[in-house]
């Protein structure tokens, strides 16, 4: 079997001593973390690893010893092999590097005490970088479930024995020990003055945020807006939900609680850079709205761009009265139905016009909400395109309800013209013997509405093509919310600047090519592919894109039931 | 080690470089054909043939920098995402295995497979459209069920050697795994 030892690059040049570690039995390999320097006293060493196992939970343990060829210290070399017999686990790593030979050797002294043959062969000594396989966490293909799991890989468990190992790496040369250790910190340690000052300016700005935050959600689950109308229309408002959105992000961004676990972590970068991102813009947008006045300029234009909505009604709806596209009209229907929505519209310009005088100042306030976010303003945009063709959208629903009724009666009506019915109880069509009035009825009514049919579907197809319309334009709204809400950029920017940190896999090297001596491989990590960070750290948010396939939804159309473009998903049961 | 005259299925000549580290590690390296000169030629005249035919007719300057433009785009494009150099395969007993695909460019796109997941390496018949191909591949574990075959992994993708090639790479292949 061949041993696999992973030794750190930093103790490559380190004097000689003896070598920490972990022993990895399932996988016939061994993680070296460190190396004790002389002078030392052995109990001192046992002491200090008991410290270290109560603290890190990990199974340390002497693994071997580590000599650098320096003249006038074979002494020291034969001391340390005969430390073999007081630590007394596992079996006994010997390693040496020789004076004029690049790359170092080994040998291994097996428990039961024989000593084996020179075996190179049985050895690969692979050299890892200790900083970075300290920070980075593989992200493996079934998914980041950390705990025990029955059959854990190699490398997670080398990674987690280095990255569990902090305490030992704290330890530096310029410490007052009882003896010194080598490892990636030993030559001081390493911390940011910026990370440490906003980590403790961080505890009083989370403190506020989350004061407020219970002001926010008490005042949500206060009676008055509890009641139904209110709720009904702040689930219909993309504002009100995208403000709720907001809110429970920034309360699982400001939790006191330590994070410990990374995706946890990741996740408040994210959010965190996502609000900054957001009120960045926002901000931008004030200050072009606000310059030169342009936010009056638009509400100046809005009620003339509601005025000529209506109008271009107006006119299709008298096309449609006409002989649209030269197709011949049941004239009855079609001044019902023309002079009903053309009476519509007349009552929505009369309110347009009731509140022409308050845009300017609601548009104004309303435009100070960008402050939020440019999220906020973006879903405030919408609101507004919504409620300027609410009577689009009555047309649309009052067209697909008339479509919808006609196409069922017909069907029905037409099993009926052939002597058949729909069995409620066994789901499907059955022969039905009807009397003579029924089928005469049947087939009068039949053929009514089968000619009076071109007339529906015209008026149908073309309030649903406008509906349509008014969905891709407020759609391309939401998909810029969208995008802004879940855009993980903490963790595409860690992937551009420490890609060690997110870590695919690793990769391996060959470092030397020496036929009598063990095999050296030195270990780099791979770092996650920009789509992976995509998948792994998109940001949840409330909107599910439509589930109906395209197929789905022509059906839809086809029979007329109403087609309502995003659902947002509740997470709280109301 | 050896070199000799290998072809892809297409006819192309290749080469592969077997390199035994040691007894328990090996790589294999298979280096495609270079990109042909009359190829590269070929397309950008072409290309720019039509980009002056248009610019003859319609008289718009524009047209015959955005034809230079699109040519040096597209060949540092196809260099840096298509065109792979060589391909090769690092098997390190007990350890794992490595695949490395090297563009033009010098990107090296790398994926390593753990020793415990690889149930073995075969080499395997494929129909590729009209033809049958010899390809070669790692088995991998199934997660839940570890006598069964859950994965398989083909390696040299873009080259395609032919069956002499992988018969030499296959066999100390298996040499290295029996080791293990």
């Amino acid at each position: 079997m061949v041993l696999k030892i992973f030794f750190p690059q930093c103790c490559v040049q380190a004097e000689s001593g003896l070598l920490i570690g972990r022993w990895l039995p399932k996988h016939n390999s061994a993680v070296v973390l460190a190396v004790v320097h002389f002078p030392f006293i052995p109990c001192q060493v046992k002491q200090y690893l008991c410290q270290l196992k109560n603290l890190i939970k990990l199974e340390l343990a002497i693994v071997g010893s580590w000599s650098k060829a320096v003249k006038g210290q074979e002494k020291q070399d034969s001391f340390l092999e005969d430390l073999c017999t007081i630590f007394p686990q596992g079996d006994w790593l010997q390693m040496y590097s020789e004076k004029g030979k690049r790359g170092f050797d080994c040998r291994v002294i097996p428990r039961n005490g024989t000593k084996t043959m020179n075996n190179d062969k049985n050895v690969v000594i692979i050299h890892y970088d200790q900083r970075k396989v300290m920070l980075s966490q593989l992200h493996p293909e079934d998914g980041l479930v950390l705990g025990s799991r029955t059959n854990v890989s190699e490398l997670t468990m080398v990674f987690q024995t280095v990255s569990q190992s902090q305490e030992l790496f704290h330890s530096d040369k310029y410490d007052e020990g009882p003896f010194k250790v080598t490892h990636w910190q030993s030559e001081g340690r390493e911390a940011s003055i910026i990370i440490e000052l906003c980590k403790q300016a961080s505890v009083p700005v989370c403190f506020v945020i989350n004061c407020f935050l219970t002001v926010w959600f008490w005042m949500c689950k206060s009676r008055i807006l509890n009641l139904w109308p209110a709720r009904f229309v702040s689930s219909k408002l993309s504002t009100c939900v995208q403000l709720n959105h907001r809110a429970e992000q920034l309360q699982i961004m400001s939790s006191p609680r330590k994070t410990s676990e990374h995706l946890e972590f990741m996740r408040k970068g994210n959010i965190f850079l996502s609000f900054l991102i957001d009120l960045a813009l926002g901000l931008l947008l004030i200050s072009w709205l606000y310059r030169e006045n342009r936010i009056a300029r638009l509400a100046d234009m809005l009620v003339p761009a509601a005025d000529r909505v209506a109008e271009e009604l107006q006119q299709l709806l008298q096309w449609l009265m006409g002989a649209p596209a030269g197709l011949k009209m049941n004239r009855a229907l079609d001044q019902v139905l023309g002079r009903f929505f053309l009476y519509h519209i007349h009552l929505w310009i009369s309110y347009i016009h009731l509140m022409s005088p308050f845009i300017g100042m609601i548009l104004w306030y309303l435009g100070l909400s960008a402050c939020l976010g440019l999220t906020i303003a973006l879903s405030v945009f919408s609101d507004i395109v919504a409620l300027l063709t609410f009577h689009i959208y009555c047309f649309y629903v009052y067209g697909a309800r008339l479509y919808c009724l006609k196409i069922y009666g017909l069907s029905s009506l037409w099993r009926l013209f052939r002597g058949k019915k729909w069995n409620v109880l066994r789901q499907r069509v059955d022969s039905c013997s009807y009397d003579l009035d029924q089928l005469f009825i049947g087939t009068l009514l039949f053929t009514i509405l089968l000619f009076l049919l071109p007339t529906t579907v015209l008026y149908y197809l073309v309030f649903t093509l406008l509906r349509l319309l008014v969905v891709l334009f407020q759609g391309l709204f939401h998909l810029c919310m969208d995008l802004i809400n879940s855009f993980p950029l903490f963790a595409v920017g860690m992937r551009i600047f420490r890609p060690y940190r997110l870590a695919a896999g690793v990769k391996f090297r060959i470092l030397q090519n020496d036929k009598e001596r063990p095999l050296h491989l030195l270990m780099e990590i791979n770092p996650l592919t920009f789509s992976a960070v995509l998948k792994w750290y998109r940001i949840p948010t409330y909107s599910c894109y439509p589930k109906d396939s395209w197929g789905a939804l022509c059906k839809k159309l086809f029979i007329g039931e109403l087609i309502y473009p995003w659902k947002t998903k509740h997470t709280k049961t109301d | 080690m050896s070199d000799e005259a290998f072809s892809d299925i297409n006819g192309n000549r290749i080469s592969l470089d077997c390199q035994r580290h040691s007894d328990i590690c090996g790589e294999f390296t298979v280096s495609s054909p270079k990109l042909s000169f009359l190829k590269v030629t070929g397309c950008t005249c072409a290309l720019w043939l039509c980009a002056y035919t248009i610019f003859f007719f319609t008289e718009v300057t524009e047209v015959l920098s955005v034809a230079i433009m699109l040519s040096l785009v597209g060949m540092m494009g196809h260099l840096h995402f298509l065109k792979i150099d060589h391909e090769s395969l690092l098997v390190i007993g007990s350890l794992g295995i490595q695949m490395t695909a090297s563009y033009a460019s010098g990107r090296e796109s790398i994926t390593f497979i753990e020793m415990t997941k690889v149930k073995d390496v075969v080499i395997n018949e494929a129909i590729y459209m009209q033809r049958v191909i010899y390809y070669l591949c790692i088995l991998l574990k199934e997660p839940l069920h570890p006598n069964e075959v859950g994965d398989v992994v083909p390696v040299f993708q873009s080259c395609k050697p032919r069956l002499n090639c992988l018969i030499e790479i296959y066999k100390q292949c298996q040499e290295i795994l029996a080791q293990s």
